[in-house]
């Protein structure tokens, strides 16, 4: 599903040059559910940006869905992230002034959908993440665990062939974290790719394969026994 | 076509639906604009239409020809000498200049400008007194109070009758007496009043206070012969009073043996040259108004892209979202175009609403034009369609500042952690 071979990217900060990723290599088969982790500053969420087409590489070869990701224009790239990619941010990111509903229907919007099809699907999601009663609430009306099961319908609305996760429980308490995680390993269960972008030891246990990023290079890539969430919920 | 894009106008209806403050301050400047723009040219056009009304009844492309005396000696005639025409003049100047479409020869008692004293019953007034044919009325309108005004059957019967002004009714007649069939005493022979007019805030040729008689009736009367006195002349549209002016006082000048520099001797005031001064005011008025006017539009406009330059930069992590959900830069910018085109027009819409609700105020309680010319003040159509398309065109300039702003938001800056 994901390729990538030999990816660079550096910073430039003043007159500093800052090396991020210094050639990183893996492979994302369709069903997995990885967790990238590293500590601050190790690259982890540069690779996502990267992967989720919002920055580009410096060089390297980035294939997605046997389409190489390559030079995009603005443009190109927002059909493609709009095509490919769902994206589930820490900070949820869902509009404000946009009830539930249309926060999930947005992406579809972009893929031109018409109207009726879009609230339709839009509603299946969020039934889906438990939240159809709550179709109509503004995000300012859900909790934080509510809100990031918005994101995630979002994200699936417009059924992507990877689901990017950047830190998505980072602004949760455990408890609600867990909620999350469970949803997000159901979604796995039903094939879908997810990647998970963590600092957390737990929530990345709870996928299937860890990869380990430490000064711009993968340190480690195992795949582990999953934890399941369920447990904790 | 994106304009007829349903989902992008409930998306902008909902975007500047649901931020109803934000979106009513941005309108506030060009809603201002708007109110000044429509005030300034619906005043100006009532001015105008207050002038005209001021006027109506006069006719405008005229002139008046009066005899003086000459500046200059000639063919053995010494300088100082008094012209008089006949009234013959009138007929000849009326064929051989075909351009004069009506010509009222008068003549007046006493001197030029002469005051007569008129009695009745024992109460007496000091007014002009004139000679004068039906046509004067096609000139200069007489508004009439009562009864009516010099018809050709008094001309060809000499009949004694006048038309009086209002002052003079005041001076003869008591409060409310009647004066129609009354007899009025000027020089010793009576005349029956047939008529009152009310000075009408025309260009005030005859003043409030005289007494009209049919001009063969004053010649038995007061034994004026051919004798004229001066000609009010209609020029026919096309021809600008000037040039008729000039073929008038040839004729006359070789007719009276006038030197041809003579200056003076032909006495002469072209109505036409106010009216013109008139309308060139009144032009420049309403140019000046659409100057002002569409500048504040444009400041309004402005202040359009100028919050919208603010709210992108306040809905960042918002447009950061669209765009990482595949919106691209096109639609991006699209939207806040429309975003700004919407909120311009309907800001202009409402502006111009308001403006034509405070013009139709303004009408109501001056529109009449009686004691101050303003008339139906109120912007016309094509007035109204170049400013709102102006404006919108303003808009779709000056909401790409905004959205190229918004286009160079990269997603991943937009979606940073704060």
């Amino acid at each position: 599903m994901i390729e990538i071979k030999d990816l660079h990217k550096s910073y430039k900060m003043g007159s500093n040059v800052l090396h991020v990723l210094k050639g990183i290599n893996f492979k994302v088969e369709e069903g997995e559910l990885v967790a990238i982790m590293g500590s601050s500053g190790s690259g982890k969420s540069t690779l996502l940006n990267i992967l989720g087409m919002l920055d580009g590489a410096d060089s390297g070869e980035y294939t997605l869905d046997g389409v190489p990701i390559k030079n995009l224009s603005e443009t190109k790239a927002a059909q493609y992230r709009n095509k490919f990619l769902g994206f589930i941010f820490q900070s949820f990111n869902l509009i404000n002034y946009k009830s539930a509903l249309e926060n999930v229907a947005l992406p579809l919007y972009y893929q031109k959908v018409p109207r009726k099809e879009r609230q339709e699907k839009a509603l299946k999601y969020l039934e889906r993440v438990g939240l159809k009663p709550w179709a109509d609430h503004l995000p300012s009306e859900l909790s934080g665990g509510q809100k990031q099961r918005v994101a995630i319908a979002r994200a699936m609305a417009a059924e992507p062939k990877v689901l990017l996760a950047d830190e998505p429980t980072g602004a949760l308490d455990s408890t609600t974290s867990y909620e999350v995680m469970d949803l997000i390993q159901k979604i796995n269960d039903d094939g879908n790719t997810i990647l998970v972008v963590t600092h957390e030891e737990d929530i990345a246990h709870m996928c299937k394969r860890i990869v380990h990023l430490k000064d711009g290079v993968i340190v480690e890539d195992k795949k582990i026994e999953q934890v399941r969430a369920e447990q904790y919920v | 076509m994106w304009l007829f894009d349903k989902d992008l106008w409930i998306e902008i209806f909902h975007t500047l639906g649901k931020n109803m403050l934000r979106t009513f301050l941005t309108m506030l400047g060009v809603i201002f604009a708007m109110i000044i723009l429509v005030l300034l040219l619906g005043s100006a056009n009532g001015m105008s239409n207050g002038f005209n009304k001021l006027f109506a009844g006069t006719a405008s492309n005229s002139l008046f020809v009066w005899g003086q005396s000459t500046s200059e000696p000639y063919k053995g005639f010494e300088r100082g000498r008094r012209i008089r025409y006949k009234l013959e003049d009138a007929d000849i100047l009326k064929t051989q200049i075909p351009e004069i479409e009506v010509l009222a020869p008068r003549i007046e008692l006493g001197n030029h400008r002469g005051i007569v004293t008129v009695y009745r019953n024992g109460q007496t007034s000091g007014s002009a007194v004139y000679g004068d044919f039906p046509e004067i009325d096609n000139i200069t309108k007489k508004k009439l109070v009562e009864g009516r005004f010099l018809n050709q059957t008094d001309i060809e019967s000499s009949k004694k009758v006048c038309v009086i002004g209002e002052e003079t009714y005041k001076l003869l007649f008591d409060k409310g007496e009647k004066a129609i069939g009354e007899d009025i005493r000027i020089n010793g022979i009576y005349f029956s009043v047939v008529g009152i007019y009310k000075p009408n805030n025309n260009i005030n040729i005859d003043g409030e206070n005289a007494v009209f008689i049919p001009f063969t009736t004053f010649q038995k009367a007061f034994n004026s012969g051919d004798r004229m006195g001066w000609m009010a002349i209609a020029v026919e549209e096309s021809t600008p009073v000037p040039v008729v002016e000039k073929q008038i006082k040839d004729i006359l000048k070789v007719k009276y043996d006038i030197h041809p520099d003579d200056e003076r001797a032909i006495g002469s005031f072209d109505l036409s040259e106010i009216f013109n001064n008139i309308t060139a005011f009144t032009t420049v008025l309403k140019g000046f108004s659409f100057f002002v006017g569409i500048f504040t539009l444009l400041a309004g406009v402005i202040a359009i892209s100028n919050i919208l330059l603010i709210t992108v930069k306040e809905r960042t992590q918002e447009i950061g979202v669209r765009r990482a959900l595949g919106a691209t830069p096109k639609i991006v910018k699209r939207q806040i175009v429309v975003e700004a085109i919407v909120l311009t027009a309907f800001a202009g819409l409402v502006g111009f609403a308001i403006a034509v609700g405070i013009l139709s105020i303004l009408n109501a309680m001056w529109g009449s034009g009686d004691d101050f010319p303003f008339v139906k003040p109120m912007i016309s159509v094509p007035q109204f369609v170049i400013s709102f398309v102006l404006m919108v065109g303003l808009s779709v300039l000056i909401g790409l500042l905004p959205a190229n702003r918004a286009v160079r938001i990269k997603p991943i800056d937009a979606l940073r952690e704060e």
